[in-house]
Formats: structure tokens, C-alpha cells, sequence
């Protein structure tokens, strides 16, 4: 099996979340570029399970423990967002800076 | 020494004296129980604390006259009763008790006897006086200390004594303190005894050291015995202890303090600087005869010469001062010269008899003379005169006790004073016995004089004078009876039948010791004696007492040269003035210099120098070295927390990009690394 084309879409999806993480400006496209390198570290981990073949399929596992983790992620990330949005009116990452010096 | 009293107390076959004696130190403590009891309560009495003073000499007096009694009939030797209160190390241990023998008996008896009528009569004399309280409490301090140096049983507790009277006396003496030249006279007397003193504490501890001991039995054992090293250092030590006694008792060239000494109250003059404390020099001497017998044998000629010198010559300036009591204190010196002479003399009975019967003729005089200065409110005799037809009782008794002391038959004096004369003559002192002889002329001159002064001519004071009170003139009346009779006490040749004589009461004694004690009367002597006052007083009366309105002029007996002479007291007094002036002065300038300028000078500089180093220790190195260093860490942790903070923008996103960065760093190093 040839892994390197999923390793190489899972590099390309790690760093177009990179990308979109650091210069969005809406907070939701943040969240969002997250998840797509939540997702890219899921593909890695697939592939790499169906390449040795683990017995406990440790590969699958961990990706079902990622999807959680990031559902619940997401869920109180979106949670934060609407209630900055409703008090400020605003999702902007930039104007966001309240927790600071 | 237990071996040695056994035999001694068999020999003069004395009994022990029994409870009396061994309860005797009751008489050492009850006045300072007065004195202290004086102090706390004597404000508050009718008698403003006399009541306790009295009530302590009361009881003495009746252990010291059945410790008397029983001396007289059996004769009383108990060894010393000795507590031993502290180590002095080198075998040497600080003892104090009680001695129970002849010499300490015949002291009991006249300190608690004498001090309880001038006590008494204190009340009279000092009725509505300034610190009355305070005047009975140190004159119980006085009796106290004199006990306890009477009946020391060694040197140690004698010295204790002898610095209690001392101190005493020096309260007393500047007992009335507004006056500045009543405290010059107890500042005079207190250094002047204090300079012989220091001869008493060296002969001590010469003493002492040698033998191994501070008590008189082993001191007097030693002396008897030939101790080695005893004999090397007894006549520096018996020439020390004579140094410190000469002080005590006012011995030539030291009697300078006694005639300033007047200026305290009368009572103290009569019982301290006349009866009692000054004859404190004599009763050492006696307590460590042996040693002047055996061993320091060569000192006595100097001892006899420095006595002879005082009983003559103060004996003349008695006749040139008006002060009455300054009259009878040069008498007193005079007296306490022949003690001294007979004493040094070897006549060991004969300076104790004289002791003896001086304490009461001479308390008698001193308390009569009080009497006439209570009456006429002066001290000198040229506001006196006439006084016998307002003080009739005073007057007897104050004659009683010149005669007594002009030494005429059959008064105390006369006997007393013709066993000095007969030791003299015994002892081969030939021309002191003859000096003593005028000695006698003299003494009855200045009485017959103060006499015919005070009681006789016309009255030439101020105010109306009267007779005592009762509380002064009983205890005149009671001191009149022993200046009559105690003479007959010692009789040479005479034993009372069951009694016995003076002279074998005092030999009661741990260490026998050999003096001469005339057998007979001898009739020349005495004679030649009495003749001599006789003289003194006939001559006397025919100076003083007729010519009765010129008597200021006679008073005067102006010969050229010796009348200025005595007038200044031999300029005694200047030379030892100027002794201390230019010794003293310059001296006490140098330590004044020295102390200004060198010892507050070390002071003032070290003081500068730790003041600079706490300066320099407060500015340089605490304020700004540690204080430094701690503000400084703290200055320099607000600036890298001012400056590091400014990283926390609160940007999400740089955030993330440093983690980015950090990351994509990280997988360089592991990719460079493997």
C-alpha cells in the first residue's frame, strides 16, 4: 500500500489549517481551519493503521478519541463565540483582545 | 586550743558563764533590731523610737551586769562562740561570734551600761530636735557596731565593728548637716580614721596570714608561744594595728579629728568620743597584748613616746579653748594617751582600769556640760559663769567628775591614774612617769578652770538658765556613783572578800599573759600624784575664780610664745591641711586632668569612632549595599516583568503563530539532529 498520497493530502489539509488559523479574522473560520488539522492528524492516523494493522487497532481508536475531542471543541468554542458576538456584536479575532496585559 | 582554754579557765578557776553566756550575742544584735526597728517606726512614737533604742540597751545592760557579777564572783571563760559564715580561702575563714572572757565583760558592761543612761538622757537633751529618729537610730547603729567590735573574737569581725563605729560616728558628727562646718568635721574625722584604718586592715591581714588564723586566742597563742612565723612579721603587723589604733583613739598626730568631732550632738560626744569608741584603739592593744609583749617588744618605746606625747601635750590645750566640750575632748585625748602609754608601757590592767573609770567620770562631764548648753543654749564658757546657783544638780555632779578626773583621793581617777604612774615607775619609764605627773597638773588646771568658768563668777549668757529635767539629771546622779567608787574596785593590794579586784576580772582569759600589778600602795607615788593635782587645782582656782570680772582677760593667760601656739593647736591642724593640700591637691588636680583629658578622652573617642562606623555601616553598607541589593533584584524583576508582559497581547492568533514557530523550529532540530 502506498501511504505517501494520503500522507502528502494530510500535510497539504495540516497546512491549509495552519494558514487559516493564522490569518482569519472571523473567529468561526478559525474554528473551523482547527478542525481541518484535527481532521489531517485523523487521516495520518488511519493511514498509518491500515498500514500495520495494530491488534487493538489502536489507529481507529485514537481517531474516534480526536473526533470527540474536537466535537466537544467545537461545541464550546461556538458556545464562546455567540456570547462574545452578543455582547460586542462582533467575531473578530483582532478586536478580541481582553485577555491581555 | 580547746586543751589550751581548758587549762587557762582551770588556773584563774573561772566558771563558763553558764546560759548567760552563751546567749551573750544577744547583746551584739538587739541594737541593730533598735536600729532597724527605729527606722520603721520612730516617727510614729511618742519618743520618736528612743523607746526601742533604750529597750534594746536595757536588756544588754542585764546580761552585761550578770556576766559581770558572775565575772566578779567566778569568774567567766567560755570559749569563743564562733559561726563560720564564709571561706576566705588559703585556709583562711570569715568567722563571727561572741568572746566571753575578763576584757570583753568589762567592755559589755560599760559600752550597755554608760549607753543606756546617755541614751536616757538623750530623750531629755534632744526633746523637740531636728530627726530625732534618725538621731536614735544611727546612735543604736553605734552601740551595735561597738558591741560586736568588743566582742569580737578575731580580727575580721573586730574590723567590721571598728568600720560600724567609724561610719557611726560620721553620721553623728554631722548630725546637725545645715551647718557646712558640722559635715567638714565629720569629712575630717572620717578620713583622718580612715587613713589609720588602712593600718588596721594591713596589720590584719599581715597578722592573719602568718598564723593562719584572724582569732585572738591563736593570734595571742602564737605570740606566747614563739610562733616563727608570727615573730617575722610582728612588729610590722603590731606597727600597723598601733597605726589604726592610733587613729581609733586620737593618738598623736592623728587626734586632729576629735575636738571637731564636738560639733555633733552632746550625748553622742559622751558616749562615742568620750567614754566608748575612741578607747576602741585601747582595747585592741589589749585584745593583742601578747603580741606587744612577746614579739613586738621594740615597737613599745615608740609606742609609750607617741602616748606620752599626746597625754601632755593636748592636755595644755585644754586650757586655751572656750568651747567647754572642746575642753573635755583635749582632756579626752589626753586620758587616751595614758591608756595608750600605760598600755604600751606593759601596764595591761592599768590602761583598762583608766579606760574603766574615764568612761564614767568622762560621760559625767560631757553629759553635765550638755546639761549647761541646754541651759544657756552655747558651747562657750564665755556665756557661762555663775551657773551653780540655777543648775545645782549639774553642778554637783559636773564636780564630782573633774575632781574624779583630776585624779584626787579617793575618787575613780585618782586610783586608776596612780596605777599608770605605778606601772610607769615599774617599768623603768622614769621620765614619762614624772611627764604623766604633769600631766596630772594639767589636767586638774583645765578642770578647775571649765569649772570655776562655767559655775562660778557671774552669769554672763543670755536668757534665763534652769536645771535639767529629771530624764537629764538622774542619769548625771547615776554616772556621779561609779566616778566615786569605781576606783575602789582596784585597790593595789586590796581583795574584796568574795569578789576579788579589777585587776583578776581582766585576767580572765584564753592566753595567761604576764603584768605587773603594784602589791602595795605606793604612798610616795601617789603622794607626789595627788600633790600635783592638788597644785593644778589651787593654782587654778587662784587664777580663775576671784577675779570674776576681769576673768576674759585672765581667761587668756597670755605668754608670748606658747599662747599662740596653743591657740592654733600647735598648727596641727594647718600642717596637716597643708599635708593635704599639697599632696592631696595637686594629686586630685592630676586625676581631674587625667580624667578630663584621658580617660574622657578614650571615652570621647572610641564613642566618636563607634558613632562614624555605625554612620558608615547605616549609609554604606546597609542603606546602600544590602537596601541595594534587595531593591535592586526587585527593580530589576519590575523591568523584566514590565517589558516581559507586553508579550501577552491577548491576540489568539500570534499566540498561535509562536507555537507555530515553534513547532516548525522543533521539526528542524529533530530532522538536523538525527
Amino acid at each position: 500500500m502506498i501511504a505517501s498520497q494520503f500522507l502528502v493530502l494530510a500535510a497539504a489539509l495540516f497546512a491549509l489549517g495552519v494558514y487559516g488559523l493564522l490569518v482569519r479574522r472571523n473567529a468561526v473560520l478559525v474554528l473551523l481551519s482547527v478542525e481541518l488539522m484535527l481532521a489531517a492528524v485523523n487521516i495520518n492516523l488511519v493511514v498509518f493503521e491500515a498500514m500495520w494493522r495494530t491488534s487493538e487497532a489502536i489507529g481507529q481508536v485514537f481517531s474516534i478519541f480526536v473526533l470527540t475531542v474536537a466535537a466537544a471543541e467545537v461545541g464550546i468554542g461556538l458556545a464562546i463565540i455567540l456570547m462574545i458576538f452578543r455582547n460586542r456584536q462582533s467575531a473578530n479575532v483582532d478586536e478580541l483582545d481582553l485577555m491581555r496585559w | 586550743m580547746g586543751s589550751l582554754l581548758f587549762a587557762a579557765a582551770e588556773a584563774t578557776h573561772a566558771g563558763d558563764g553558764g546560759w548567760w553566756a552563751d546567749t551573750a550575742g544577744i547583746m551584739l544584735i538587739s541594737p541593730f533590731v533598735a536600729f532597724l526597728l527605729i527606722l520603721a517606726f520612730g516617727k510614729r512614737l511618742r519618743y520618736n523610737g528612743a523607746e526601742f533604742a533604750i529597750g534594746a540597751l536595757a536588756i544588754n545592760t542585764v546580761w552585761a551586769v550578770v556576766l559581770f557579777v558572775l565575772n566578779m564572783t567566778e569568774g567567766v571563760l567560755r570559749e569563743p562562740v564562733r559561726f563560720v559564715v564564709g571561706d576566705i580561702g588559703s585556709g583562711l575563714t570569715f568567722e563571727l561570734g561572741w568572746a566571753v572572757d575578763g576584757l570583753s565583760i568589762m567592755m559589755y558592761l560599760l559600752v550597755n551600761l554608760v549607753g543606756l543612761l546617755v541614751f536616757t538622757y538623750a530623750v531629755g537633751y534632744m526633746e523637740g530636735d531636728r530627726r530625732v529618729p534618725w538621731f536614735f537610730a544611727a546612735f543604736s547603729l553605734f552601740a551595735g557596731s561597738m558591741l560586736l567590735l568588743v566582742g569580737a573574737p578575731n580580727l575580721v569581725q573586730l574590723i567590721i565593728g571598728w568600720e560600724g563605729v567609724g561610719l557611726a560616728s560620721y553620721l553623728l558628727i554631722g548630725f546637725y548637716w545645715e551647718d557646712h562646718e558640722n559635715v567638714n568635721a565629720g569629712n575630717k574625722a572620717f578620713m583622718v580614721n580612715k587613713l589609720a584604718d588602712v593600718g588596721l586592715l594591713l596589720g590584719a591581714v599581715f597578722l592573719g596570714v602568718a598564723i593562719g588564723s584572724f582569732d585572738f586566742a591563736e593570734l595571742n597563742l602564737a605570740a606566747v608561744e614563739g610562733n616563727a612565723a608570727l615573730s617575722a612579721v610582728a612588729i610590722a603587723g603590731g606597727a600597723l594595728l598601733f597605726f589604726g589604733a592610733m587613729g581609733k583613739s586620737a593618738q598623736f598626730p592623728f587626734h586632729i579629728w576629735l575636738p571637731d568631732a564636738m560639733a555633733g550632738p552632746t550625748p553622742v560626744s559622751a558616749l562615742m568620743h568620750a567614754a566608748t569608741m575612741v578607747t576602741a584603739g585601747i582595747y585592741l592593744m589589749a585584745r593583742t597584748f601578747p603580741l606587744y609583749q612577746q614579739m613586738a617588744a621594740d615597737l613599745r618605746p615608740w609606742m609609750v613616746a607617741i602616748g606620752t606625747i599626746t597625754l601632755f601635750a593636748m592636755g595644755l590645750l585644754a586650757l586655751v579653748v572656750d568651747d567647754i566640750k572642746k575642753v573635755l575632748a583635749y582632756s579626752t585625748v589626753s586620758q587616751l594617751g595614758y591608756m595608750m602609754t600605760a598600755v604600751a608601757a606593759g601596764g595591761y590592767t592599768a590602761g583598762l582600769f583608766h579606760l574603766f573609770t574615764h568612761a564614767f567620770f568622762k560621760a559625767l562631764l560631757f553629759l553635765g556640760a550638755g546639761s549647761v548648753i541646754h541651759a544657756v543654749h552655747s558651747n562657750n564658757m564665755s556665756d557661762m559663769g555663775g551657773l551653780r546657783k540655777y543648775m545645782p544638780r549639774t553642778y554637783a555632779t559636773f564636780v564630782i567628775g573633774a575632781l574624779a578626773l583630776a585624779g584626787i583621793f579617793p575618787l575613780s581617777g585618782f586610783w586608776s591614774k596612780d596605777e599608770i604612774l605605778a606601772t610607769l615607775g615599774h617599768e623603768g619609764y622614769t621620765a614619762v612617769m614624772w611627764i604623766a605627773i604633769a600631766g596630772a597638773f594639767v589636767t586638774a588646771f583645765y578642770m578647775t578652770r571649765a569649772v570655776a568658768l562655767t559655775f562660778h563668777g557671774t552669769y554672763k549668757g543670755h536668757g534665763h538658765p534652769h536645771e535639767s529635767p529629771p530624764v537629764m539629771t538622774v542619769p548625771l546622779i547615776a554616772l556621779a556613783v561609779p566616778s566615786v567608787v569605781a576606783g575602789l574596785l582596784n585597790i593595789p593590794g586590796v581583795s574584796w572578800p568574795g569578789i576579788g579586784n579589777f585587776t583578776e576580772w581582766l585576767a580572765v582569759r584564753v592566753v595567761p599573759m604576764g603584768d605587773h600589778h603594784a602589791e602595795a600602795i605606793d604612798f610616795f607615788l601617789a603622794g607626789v600624784g595627788l600633790l600635783a593635782a592638788v597644785a593644778g587645782i589651787v593654782l587654778g582656782w587662784l587664777i580663775f575664780a576671784p577675779d570674776r570680772d576681769t576673768q576674759q582677760a585672765r581667761d587668756r593667760l597670755e605668754i608670748p610664745v606658747l599662747y599662740p601656739l596653743f591657740r592654733r593647736k600647735y598648727y596641727m591642724d594647718d600642717v596637716a591641711l597643708g599635708i593635704s593640700r599639697f599632696t592631696m591637691g595637686p594629686f586630685a588636680r592630676f586625676v581631674n586632668w587625667t580624667n578630663t583629658y584621658i580617660i574622657d578622652g578614650v571615652v570621647n573617642g572610641v564613642g566618636g569612632l563607634v558613632y562614624h562606623l555605625a554612620r558608615f555601616i547605616y549609609g554604606g553598607v546597609d542603606q546602600r549595599g544590602i537596601d541595594g541589593i534587595v531593591n535592586g533584584l526587585s527593580a530589576a524583576a519590575d523591568a523584566a516583568g514590565s517589558g516581559l508582559r507586553k508579550l501577552q497581547t491577548g491576540r489568539v492568533q500570534q499566540y498561535a503563530a509562536s507555537f507555530v514557530m515553534g513547532a516548525i523550529v522543533l521539526v528542524i532540530v529533530f530532522v538536523l539532529v538525527r
